[in-house]
């Protein structure tokens, strides 16, 4: 009987220790030693959360349509868990990101959901197209067609992003708040520091999040795995029927 | 003895739209369903708009919401037959490029979308459309119908291939294809609304080249990735 090492738990417990010392230091910042913004006062804080969010979130889509080719290319069961763990992750942060623009919208406009802001209604659209993700696997029993119809998926929904972006940005006129321009230039300097250790907090919380999944998921293959080898049954219920990839274990 | 050779892409092609054609001209059901649905469609929104007349923006979006939820019929059908009448493991067996598939749906959707288009078209000025439009905005109006059909039948392709392989394929279908046809559909209104105003007006070229960079994108996405959804 031989089992394999969880390689994808793999310094785990330094990105978790980094994730909650960075994040600390973030709300720290943003809270204790950025200025408070003269126009939107108190309120402004949330840019804090909201666009690392934004960001993280579009980051996650990028990288499960880069694991989704590299699934089409290779076949290895490994980028499939990868892709569809940075897209189930993408999807949870992406919820974030729109609550929390749900809120900044109020604060701002007073108006809980605003269509002319063209970034918030991007995300909506972005999110309703990622959230078919999820049925279309579970949809599909074979895990092999599974995961290459996924795959496809990922990459076009990848490239749907920055189409999906440009149109709604021609459709409606800009109002969002400018905090912070395409060069950083706008943002005052003590702003800015605050916002980048946000920005790497929330990154590292996400790759935390998702080593944590992919872990999870092969720890409870290993088990399932063992159990068989002893003539047991696997804990798994309906396997046939699931969402999520299956993990091989060697 | 002499061997046969393997049909070209372009001659496979054709064969297969040939064979969605005549289905379709033998057993008319996808684009009786379509035309069908559009009628009903206008009836709907004369009732629950409470208007006799619409025009602007109004107007755009009663006819290309009405033209794309009938573009889904088309889609949902559009493997259908081939999956439960094998047809598709047909094809697998013969010595055809597989993307030829892609084209020949592609093309056979495209050909009953533009029916379509123009039938509802004509009907929405009949029994909604307020303004009349002169021929320089009926020609705006043709162009713009090629551009955004083209882009449906390419996505709708894709979205089809994908969802013919699933459990819940209406579902999917509709769940997938809407949002991906959003910027589609936000260029097609923009530009048709200037078309259908009091007034008349003329097509903005931006939305014409952000339906070209839509039907560019996804054509080469689907060319790129049909393969991997029939691959067995």
């Amino acid at each position: 009987m031989s089992t394999t090492k969880n390689l994808y738990g793999r310094r785990l417990p330094g990105y978790a220790i980094a994730t909650a010392v960075v994040l600390t230091a973030a709300i720290g910042l943003a809270f204790f030693f950025a200025p408070i913004e003269a126009d939107q006062g108190f309120s402004q804080k949330i840019f804090y959360i909201h666009v690392p969010l934004a960001i993280v979130t579009l980051g996650g889509f990028i990288f499960g349509g880069i694991f989704g080719i590299k699934y089409l290319r290779s076949g290895e069961s490994r980028d499939d868990l990868r892709s569809y763990t940075a897209i189930h992750q993408g999807v949870i942060f992406c919820i974030g990101a729109l609550i929390t623009g749900c809120i900044w919208a109020k604060a701002s406009w007073g108006q809980w959901w605003v269509w002319d802001e063209p970034t918030l209604v991007s995300f909506l659209i972005i999110f309703l197209l990622y959230t078919t993700y999820q049925p279309l696997r579970f949809s599909i029993e074979d895990p092999e067609r599974q995961a290459r119809y996924a795959a496809v998926f990922a990459v076009v929904a990848g490239v749907f992003v920055p189409v999906n972006f440009i149109a709604v940005r021609l459709a409606a006129p800009l109002i969002h708040p400018r905090v912070f321009s395409n060069s950083g230039d706008s943002l005052p300097g003590d702003m800015r520091i605050a916002f980048y250790t946000a920005l790497i907090g929330t990154a590292l919380l996400f790759i935390t999040i998702c080593k944590y999944e992919m872990s999870s998921k092969h720890s409870r293959a290993q088990l399932a795995a063992l159990r068989r080898s002893i003539g047991g049954e696997s804990d798994e219920p309906n396997a046939a029927r699931r969402a999520a990839p299956r993990v091989a274990v060697r | 003895m002499s061997t046969a050779r393997p049909p070209s892409t372009l001659s496979a092609a054709r064969t297969v739209l040939y064979k969605e054609l005549t289905l379709e001209r033998r057993a008319p059901q996808t684009l009786t369903a379509m035309a069908l649905f559009c009628a009903s469609a206008f009836v709907i929104f004369h009732f629950a708009l409470a208007r006799n007349e619409v025009e602007g923006a109004l107007a755009a979006g009663v006819l290309w919401v009405t033209l794309t939820l009938a573009a889904l019929l088309g889609i949902g059908r559009s493997f259908v037959a081939d999956r439960e009448e094998g047809g598709l493991d047909g094809f697998l067996l013969a010595p055809a490029p597989r993307i030829s598939l892609l084209f020949a749906k592609a093309a056979a959707l495209l050909i009953f979308l533009l029916i379509i288009g123009f039938f509802a078209a004509l009907l929405f000025s009949v029994m909604l459309l307020g303004p009349t439009p002169d021929g320089a905005q009926w020609a705006s109006l043709a162009l713009l119908i090629l551009l955004a059909d083209l882009g449906i039948a390419l996505v709708g392709t894709l979205v089809a291939g994908i969802a013919i392989q699933t459990r819940a394929r209406d579902l999917i279908t509709s769940i997938l294809a809407l949002p991906l046809l959003i910027p589609l559909l936000i260029a097609v209104t923009k530009a048709s609304e200037p078309l259908l105003s009091v007034g008349g007006g003329t097509l903005a070229w931006r939305w014409l080249a952000l339906l070209g960079l839509y039907d560019l994108i996804f054509g080469l996405l689907a060319y790129a990735l049909f393969d991997y959804l029939i691959e067995d």
